[in-house]
């Protein structure tokens, strides 16, 4: 048998994912000499139509960044599902929905008229948008159609498995491949990474009190964070409880709270309901019975952007998917 | 494992058929995936009913059962253990609520009907994903601890002790007894208070059953029905009980006076007392605050007295712990303060009394020896006023409830102020007289009729000094004209309240009050002596006011449910509890804020903070359900799954 063949594509994202693979360092040779990368737009020269000419499941494993914003990257994903043996979700964006996903706060004619019209620095007097078709100079152009909602991978293509993280840990990465190659993958629909949430293995958990209450949010600019104290405990919302651990605790051990990249843990259902819940519950909890309703509302008046906040990376994967 | 669902429409009578047409759900469910058959009857409840339920399991051979009734509060209990005698789990029966959730609330026949049908449906959604259980079973410590040692508490303690088994009897004060213990004579057949109490006091301090700790509190209660653990503060008493044979010598020596909470204020005490001569125990307590050693660190008078060397300064409250099963709480109440009522003087004229005091006037044991003598100048009253509801009755300014005992016991002052001053003239102002107790009626008809009590319908407005004499200024509503009246003495028939330090003491047993601080029962018909936590009881005027006979019955009542639980091998608990799976749990500990039963805690396994479950604790409320932010927490038998599959069943089109 041959060396198995690896695809790499990006869909709706920052670049950051290609990033990580780049990220591999020296590591990045051993894969080369294990495998063969087949298509890599980002790092190599390939044509869509070195994929299309494919066979069908010719590629091994092909992994999938950034989520689906464009009938191009839906047409793309189709087609790399069709060539490939296993899909792998990979990053926050192609798993969930990731930071694309928030448009869905949105409409696409919203969008364009914030972009292409009402941002400040925009002058567009004859209102011209993108179309999906338009003539120049007796010349037909094409554009590939701008979906009104941002989907996930897997609610276009069927995923296989996932790989979590804005970026994924390199860690992460390294052991996914180590199993592919030793063919050792779990159960298929995993996300490969810990089932615990990050305080599982947090580094200040030790310093989380018994019982958590936060009488004030505070947002971390707003504090100076004390680096050995748990988030929470300082009135900082930290999605950790809420959020797959297996990041490295790059965050925490930045004096940063934890922003939920990794995902809900595996038996959580929406990722940003649990979070929204779970801190309602320690909200104010020391005096509950001396709060008014008007005492509430001042509470939850705490929290900027709570949609922002707690569907940061997975809106499109919740629930209720997107804003009516 | 294929499900083959029964569904069981119940018509209630009218009450769902009315506004749900049966038969359109039976045949719409008839349908539904899963359900091998449906069937509607009249009465569901009934045996006939209950028997067809019992038919069709073993006959269709069902693996879940859903009877489209009424509120599972009502009837689960019913049809579970109707499933469980054909052999079926009774946790695979759920009821769907279509009468109080769908026919009770709707009008439009056909989307009550839709409505109900979709209720169902939800339902089997939910009986598919139902586990099989087991109630939890519970030990029990076959010992009970009783709070307050009134006449609510002694009863309750000497049923118990009598049946066999331990009793804790707990009072604050320094004597068991109550104000039982001050009445004088008691409503509506003039037996002496005393006469039926002391007797049995003294059988409370001497029986072998009952452990007493007087002078004491309840410090802090932890654990659950059948095994809670009390602890106990001694309050330090200064005076060594074992050495102590109560000669009184101290007493008679100590030179500070106080005001006798015993006899309300009327008459002094000692700062080393004992509350009134026939306490029990009979054993004298420092009144720290004012006893002059203590203030001023020169005196020990009662030290030098005592041949025994019982006094002992640098005593200390001590603790002890006991560990009981269940839990009797008879606090009883204290008086409304005459001070709150601002248009009475507020307290400030002496010859205005509420009614235990005017009790210790009539007493003979009393401060006057039982002459009625008005407190100012000690002169016989020639003509008294007794006002009813002061504080009772007026939602506005003061208590909304009746406090239920004045109107009798201002029937029986005037009655027993008329014994003792035969030309003396009683006048009662009342809004309503309330004597529906055995007895009670014809007690009111006779001191109106034998002891020519007068009666005014009216609320005293205002009652005033004038030359030495009281003013009372007030309506005569039936013949609907202004009186003033001047008289020598005023008894005001105030309010009852519950005990100070009550709120305190629910907090610890995690009971709960209600608006007016009494303490809450379960249900106010079915349930009246158990609170809402289960193996904690309540008696007495802790509950409601309430006179002597219903506290009695009450205290009895309380005792029974105590012996029907001690009657128990074991107990046994709903399994429908909070579990944890700790391959998912990060030991965030959100959930330990949350838990009301504190069934939830960390634990440190295998180096990994885990928040368990202890599930006797566990209610099944869901809270930390709802909150565990990894999911790793599930209710059995409502889990998110179940619940999510629910939620798309009620919101998914058909």
């Amino acid at each position: 048998m041959g060396k198995p063949k690896f695809a790499f594509y990006w869909c709706a994202s920052c670049g950051g994912c290609e990033e990580a693979v780049i990220d591999l360092n020296e590591k990045i040779l051993d894969l080369t000499a294990a495998v063969d990368i087949v298509f890599w737009p980002v790092a190599l020269d390939f044509k869509y139509a070195d994929v299309r000419s494919m066979g069908k499941g010719e590629i091994d494993v092909s992994f999938i960044n950034g989520a689906i914003r464009s009938s191009e990257q839906r047409e793309m994903a189709e087609l790399l599902s069709k060539k490939s043996k296993t899909v792998i979700a990979f990053g926050s964006c192609a798993h969930l929905g990731g930071i694309p996903g928030l448009a869905n706060f949105w409409r696409r004619k919203d969008i364009f008229e914030r972009v292409y019209e009402s941002v400040p620095t925009v002058k567009n007097p004859e209102h011209i948008l993108p179309k999906m078709e338009s003539k120049v100079d007796g010349y037909k152009l094409n554009l590939p159609e701008f979906y009104d909602t941002v989907s996930a991978l897997d609610q276009v293509i069927p995923v296989d498995y996932y790989l979590p993280g804005c970026p994924p840990a390199p860690e992460l990465i390294t052991d996914a491949i180590d199993a592919i190659l030793k063919n050792k993958l779990p159960k298929k629909g995993s996300v490969l990474a810990p089932d615990k949430a990050l305080c599982d293995t947090c580094p200040l958990a030790d310093s989380k009190p018994d019982k958590l209450s936060i009488k004030e949010i505070k947002r971390p600019h707003e504090i100076k964070l004390d680096p050995e104290k748990c988030f929470l405990a300082q009135g900082v919302i930290c999605l950790g409880p809420v959020t797959r651990s297996g990041c490295g605790e790059c965050c925490i051990n930045a004096n940063m709270p934890c922003r939920g990249c990794m995902g809900p843990t595996k038996a959580a259902i929406d990722q940003g309901a649990k979070g929204i819940s779970f801190i309602a519950s320690i909200l104010g909890v020391e005096d509950e019975e001396n709060t008014s309703d008007e005492d509430v509302r001042d509470l939850i008046k705490q929290i900027v952007d709570p949609a922002g906040t707690f569907y940061r990376f997975s809106l499109p994967y919740s629930l209720l998917k997107r804003k009516r | 494992m294929k499900q083959r669902i029964g569904v069981f429409v119940c018509h209630c009578g009218i009450n769902i058929a009315s506004t749900v047409q049966i038969e359109r759900v039976v045949e719409a469910i008839k349908e539904y995936p899963g359900v091998v058959h449906a069937e509607d009857y009249e009465y569901m409840c009934s045996d006939p009913g209950q028997g067809m339920i019992r038919a069709r399991i073993k006959e269709k051979n069902l693996t879940g059962v859903v009877v489209a009734a009424c509120s599972p509060t009502l009837h689960e209990l019913t049809f579970r253990n109707v499933t469980a005698l054909s052999g079926l789990n009774p946790y695979r029966c759920e009821m769907a609520n279509i009468r109080e959730h769908c026919s009770w609330i709707h009008k439009d026949v056909d989307k009550a009907t839709k409505k109900a049908i979709k209720i169902i449906k939800t339902i089997v959604e939910k009986v598919k994903l139902n586990e099989e259980l087991t109630p939890l079973s519970v030990p029990i410590t076959k010992r009970a601890l009783v709070i307050g040692g009134g006449i609510a508490g002694i009863q309750s303690a000497l049923d118990i002790a009598n049946a066999g088994y331990q009793v804790i009897l707990v009072e604050k004060s320094s004597s068991i007894g109550g104000h039982m213990a001050q009445l004088s004579e008691t409503f509506p057949t003039l037996d002496c208070s005393q006469c039926i109490l002391t007797p049995k006091m003294v059988e409370v301090a001497q029986h072998k059953n009952i452990k007493l700790y007087n002078y004491a509190e309840i410090d802090d209660v932890s654990g659950y029905v059948g095994n809670f653990k009390v602890k106990i503060r001694l309050k330090a008493s200064y005076v060594d009980w074992s050495k102590c044979v109560g000669c009184g010598l101290c007493i008679e020596k100590c030179p500070t006076k106080v005001a006798s909470e015993f006899e309300q204020g009327l008459a002094p005490r000692k700062a080393i007392y004992v509350p009134f001569p026939q306490a029990v125990p009979n054993k004298p307590v420092i009144d720290r605050e004012h006893c002059r050693y203590f203030k001023t660190g020169k005196c020990r008078v009662c030290e030098k007295v005592c041949d025994l060397d019982a006094i002992k300064f640098d005593e200390e409250d001590d603790f002890v712990e006991e560990e009981v099963g269940a839990i009797v709480v008879a606090t009883g109440y204290e008086v409304y303060g005459v001070q709150n009522i601002g248009e009475y003087g507020a307290g400030r004229y002496k010859d205005v009394v509420d009614g235990l005091q005017f009790e210790r006037l009539l007493s003979a044991s009393g401060p006057t020896n039982g002459e009625i003598r008005r407190p100012s100048d000690g002169q016989i009253p020639r003509r008294v006023a007794f006002v009813s509801c002061v504080g009772s009755r007026d939602p506005e300014l003061h208590k909304p409830y009746c406090s239920k005992v004045c109107c009798m016991y201002l029937a029986k002052h005037a009655m027993l102020y008329k014994h003792r001053v035969p030309d003396g003239q009683p006048i009662i102002f009342y809004i309503d007289i309330r004597s529906d107790g055995k007895g009670y009626e014809e007690f009111v008809q006779r001191a109106q009729e034998e002891d020519h009590v007068t009666y005014i319908r009216g609320k005293v407005s205002k009652i005033y000094e004038d030359n030495g004499e009281l003013v009372l200024l007030s309506a005569d509503t039936l013949a609907g004209m202004p009186i003033e009246l001047r008289c020598d003495l005023v008894v005001l028939g105030m309010a009852i309240c519950p005990s100070s330090g009550v709120d305190e003491l629910t907090k610890k047993l995690k009971i709960q009050t209600d608006a007016n601080g009494f303490l809450t029962e379960a249900h106010p018909k079915l349930r009246p002596v158990e609170s809402l936590t289960p193996g904690i009881f309540i008696a007495g005027c802790a509950h409601a006011p309430k006179d002597i006979p219903d506290t009695v019955a009450q205290a009895s009542a309380a005792s029974s449910k105590v012996l029907e639980m001690f009657g128990q091998k074991e107990l046994s608990h709903d399994p429908m509890v909070a579990w944890v799976d700790e391959d998912l749990c990060s030991g965030c500990g959100v959930c330990i804020s949350l838990c009301p039963y504190d069934a939830r805690e960390l634990e440190i396994k295998e180096g990994k903070r885990i928040a368990t479950v202890k599930e006797i604790l566990c209610e099944g409320c869901g809270s930390c359900i709802a909150g565990c932010p990894a999911g790793a927490c599930q209710q059995r038998n409502l889990d998110d799954k179940q619940v999510i599959r629910m939620v798309e069943t009620v919101l998914s089109r058909g």
